[in-house]
């Protein structure tokens, strides 16, 4: 929370760089990186964001108390990302805990169901398909 | 803290001195102020009216649940009026309750200064807040809606024949009302303790109004966000949860209970701040491990976060995930547990004093522990899948919010009621009414449990007979309960009037806000106080003469 | 209330450093808030994005990444423009503050402009979500799905600007008074860390939105 003023230069400067950024941003979202283009785009996001964060919203010149109200916001996001997606990411796990043949299961009910239940997975994946 | 007073105990009649009650009679004076403890008194008046509200259509359906068949209203009927109970009671009493009210009034006076930090936020709060309560009565009058408070996609979305959309929003407008007032708190508290006023000498109801307002501030924008998204998909018609377009309405479980079950925080933690406070004023004892209690209060708002899935182990939710959120919910009951021990520890040869907010303290404990206890039966994942949304959820949680949080707002109430308005209440009538409403209470809730056990399912309209006998002592209990609230409130009314002056410290406490007169002046203290104890000082002599300093040009920079 | 007391220092503030420190805490709370809000709409986008890549990418190539990227651009110098508006008060110029405020709501509301452009457009091809929707093949409905999200961020993200407009029409009132200077600058810092973070909020949607699968 000081009083420092920061000079036009350096605004333009970030301004510029944000620029290039945006137009980098543009560009190797043509070329084929597979996965690695959302990450790419990501930190040309991220760092976008600190610059501006940083700069032109002056918390490079702020008390720490701002830094951690801001850093606050962004880690309550990532457990809002992290948790949810726990949820999604591990939903079809316990279908293939279902399909996987288990060894140790030697009653011939049990395998019978296991068998039951791979088909009818089987056809509802069919059925999916179609 | 400071001892030398601003005024001393003389019984100057109320009214005939100057103080925040006199300074301006005209309607004007309360609707355009911008005084926090009159902010205070509004917000008071208007919860007042919502509890009453919530409270008549619980004691409606509860008289519908005596028979089977539920003659008294019809099925439709019957959902409006628990879906109405639900909205009013969570968005429009437990949330703002004690931060609205007793927060508004306190927070500055505890800290020594002349108002919170943004006094015209704080009274564009009271507005948005009242704007959007009447918005959801509105909806409630005309038309009803049925959904329950949770506004479950996709039956809110897609086929509810209600009045869905007014209702959302207004909670989404409320929303706005509450993080105007978290704002407030945080900035206030960080910004403008009065001198002396070091973190640690804080009274611990500030450190939880402290650790409220952070959980309003992250939780409250995503219901907002939620509540939003279910406005654009019921009205426009965007799929966002619709399952024929490949959406998820898991999804707004997760987005709904990411606020809402923090949201329970919002309503206990304000409480816990209430009762750290009487304890240690009824026991005359410094609060026992005074850093864990308020460590706590952070502890709480912050693990109350991961927890949110556990309202979910019976939706499609990854069985995995059930796990871990099973596992996080464990740990809220830790700082809880420090808690309780510290206020059990704090009244450990104490001199104990059985007044009024004491009893609702000690009605606190013993309500909140069965509480936070029989929680503990349903974040374990396989005992959950039994009692999930049976009566058992349904007690669980009103021992936790009425147990808790009502109970602390009502001895919070009575505490400072003679700091609030100058006047005693009649403690008498008090300490019969603080035990009707705790067996009323009991009467109503603790068959609950066994209904629930038992696999009575919440929100239904009809019900197996073997369930009526507990079914009839619950609303027993609930009458008792009514009447308990009304006594109190016939009592309260009266004693502006014609209760016994009181003086600036009739209890004999030894937090800030007991050092300036009651009630208060607008300017909170004539001369800034300067403080050199924490507000739990019992052990120091009383008449320490602190010198009164003039507030020095720099201090917390 | 002490002599000391300026017109600007408002009654429950002993000096003006305390004031200035309250305000700029309270605005960055508000913009946590702001990050919580649009974090439930990220989280919605990216447990749909996982389910359904392909829509996603489908969803993607009907926007037009020219007018993406040049609103892009639009609100980044929208950006410039505020900072220097903060700069100008910083430095008690008047004439500059008036300048740069005007400039940044003008930029805004070029995006705006743009914004209903590319609304339209959608409006022609039928993919605004709801019983209109038309998009060809197996994954129309996810489709739909990608457009909710679309118009539910790029809408609240507009009504973020539009409400910026408004204040910003209050801040240039104030400042062609004069009302600002070195000592007294708080509205213009506030109003600028929001502008700045409804920016932040767009470099965000931009490749979220218009970027994927473009290879």
């Amino acid at each position: 929370m000081s009083h420092h003023v920061v000079g036009i230069k350096v605004y333009i400067a970030i301004f510029l760089s944000l620029m290039v950024l945006t137009g980098l941003t543009v560009w190797v979202a043509f070329i084929n990186w597979g996965f690695m283009n959302d990450v790419v785009a990501m930190s040309i996001a991220v760092l976008k964001m600190t610059l501006v964060v940083l700069f032109f919203m002056h918390l490079k010149y702020q008390a720490r108390l701002l830094w951690l109200i801001a850093g606050a916001g962004v880690i309550w996001l990532m457990i809002m990302f992290a948790l949810t997606l726990s949820d999604y990411r591990s939903r079809e796990w316990i279908e293939s805990a279902f399909t996987r043949p288990v060894p140790w299961v030697a009653s011939e009910e049990a395998a019978t169901y296991q068998a039951e239940q791979m088909k009818a997975q089987e056809s509802e994946d069919a059925g999916a398909h179609h | 803290m400071t001892m030398n007073t601003v005024a001393t105990d003389n019984p100057v009649p109320a009214g005939s001195e100057k103080h925040y009650l006199t300074n301006g009679h005209t309607l004007s004076s309360w609707l355009f102020t911008v005084d926090h403890k009159r902010i205070g008194i509004l917000y008071l008046i208007s919860l007042v009216v919502f509890f009453l509200l919530g409270g008549a259509a619980a004691v409606l359906f509860r008289l519908d649940l005596m028979t089977p068949a539920g003659d008294l209203l019809r099925s439709e009927t019957y959902n409006k009026l628990f879906t109405m109970h639900g909205i009013v009671m969570i968005f429009f009493f437990l949330i703002p309750s004690i931060p609205a009210v007793l927060g508004n009034f306190l927070l500055p006076i505890m800290l020594g200064t002349r108002d919170v930090a943004f006094p015209k936020l704080n009274l564009l709060s009271w507005y948005v807040f009242m704007a959007g309560g009447l918005l959801a009565l509105f909806a409630i009058v005309f038309g009803g809606v049925d959904s329950g408070w949770t506004f479950y996609t996709p039956y809110s979305t897609m086929y509810a024949n209600s009045n869905v959309i007014l209702a959302v929003c207004g909670a989404f407008i409320a929303g706005f009302s509450s993080i105007m007032t978290a704002l407030n708190f945080v900035v206030t508290i960080h910004k403008m303790r009065a001198p002396g006023l070091t973190w640690f000498r804080l009274p611990l109801f500030v450190w939880a109004m402290y650790a409220t307002s952070l959980v309003v501030l992250l939780g409250t924008p995503v219901v907002a966000i939620t509540l939003v998204m279910i406005f654009v998909e019921r009205l426009l018609h965007f799929g966002i949860f619709d399952p024929a377009l490949g959406g998820d309405p898991v999804l707004f479980q997760h987005l709904f209970w990411f606020y809402s079950h923090p949201a329970v925080y919002i309503m206990i933690l304000p409480s816990m701040g209430v009762v750290s406070e009487l304890i240690s004023a009824f026991s005359r004892r410094r609060i026992y491990g005074y850093k864990f209690v308020a460590y706590s209060s952070l502890a709480i708002a912050v693990i109350g976060f991961f927890v949110w899935g556990h309202h979910m182990f019976v939706s499609s939710q990854s069985v995995y995930a059930g796990l871990i959120f099973s596992f996080l919910t464990f740990f809220v009951a830790v700082p809880t547990a420090i808690k309780i021990l510290n206020w059990t520890m704090t009244l450990y040869k104490g001199s104990v004093s059985l007044q009024a907010p004491m009893l609702y303290a000690f009605g606190f404990l013993g309500l909140f522990t069965i509480g936070g206890m029989t929680g503990l039966f349903l974040s374990t994942m396989a005992t959950d899948i039994h009692l999930h949304d049976t009566y058992f959820v349904v007690a669980h949680f009103h021992y936790v919010m009425v147990g808790g949080g009502v109970m602390g707002f009502l001895g919070g109430l009575h505490f400072w009621w003679p700091k609030m308005t100058g006047r005693m209440y009649p403690e008498g009538w008090a300490i019969f009414a603080a035990i009707v409403i705790f067996v009323g209470f009991n009467l109503t809730f603790f068959p609950q449990f066994q209904l629930g056990y038992h696999g009575m399912p919440r929100r239904y309209h009809e019900y197996a007979s073997q369930f009526q006998i507990l079914h009839v002592m619950s609303t027993a209990g609930a009458s008792i309960l009514g009447f308990g609230y009304l006594i109190m409130t016939g009592y309260l009314i009266w004693s502006l009037k014609f209760g016994k002056v009181a003086g600036s410290n009739p209890w004999g406490a030894r937090g800030l806000e007991w050092e300036t007169t009651s009630p208060p002046p607008t300017e909170n203290f004539l001369v800034t106080p300067v403080v050199k104890h924490e507000a739990y000082a019992y052990d120091v002599p009383s008449e320490t003469s602190d010198v009164q300093e003039p507030r020095p040009e720099q201090h917390n920079v | 209330m002490s002599d000391s007391h300026p017109s600007h220092l408002a009654h429950q503030f002993d000096h003006v450093e305390q004031q200035r420190q309250a305000s700029t805490m309270g605005i960055w709370l508000f913009l946590i808030t702001e990050i919580m809000f649009f974090g439930g709409l990220f989280t919605g986008y990216i447990v749909y994005r996982t389910m359904y890549p392909e829509a996603w990418t489908a969803g993607s190539h009907e926007l037009d990444i020219a007018l993406g990227g040049f609103n892009t651009a639009v609100l980044i110098f929208s950006s410039l423009t505020m900072a220097l508006a903060v700069h100008a008060a910083q430095v008690s110029n008047r004439r500059n503050q008036v300048l740069f405020i005007a400039a940044t709501m003008i930029l805004g509301l070029v995006f705006l402009g743009v914004k209903v452009v590319e609304y339209s457009a959608k409006f022609e091809h039928h993919l605004i979500p709801g019983p209109n929707f038309h998009f060809p093949g197996d994954i129309g409905t996810h489709v739909q799905l990608f457009f909710s999200f679309y118009f539910t961020m790029t809408g609240m993200h507009a009504v973020h600007m539009i409400i910026g407009e408004g204040i910003m029409l209050w801040l240039l009132i104030n400042a062609a008074k004069g009302r600002y200077h070195k000592d007294y600058y708080n509205p213009v810092e506030v109003v600028g860390l929001y502008w700045h973070f409804v920016d932040i909020v767009w470099i965000f949607l931009f490749p979220l939105l218009y970027l994927i699968g473009r290879h």
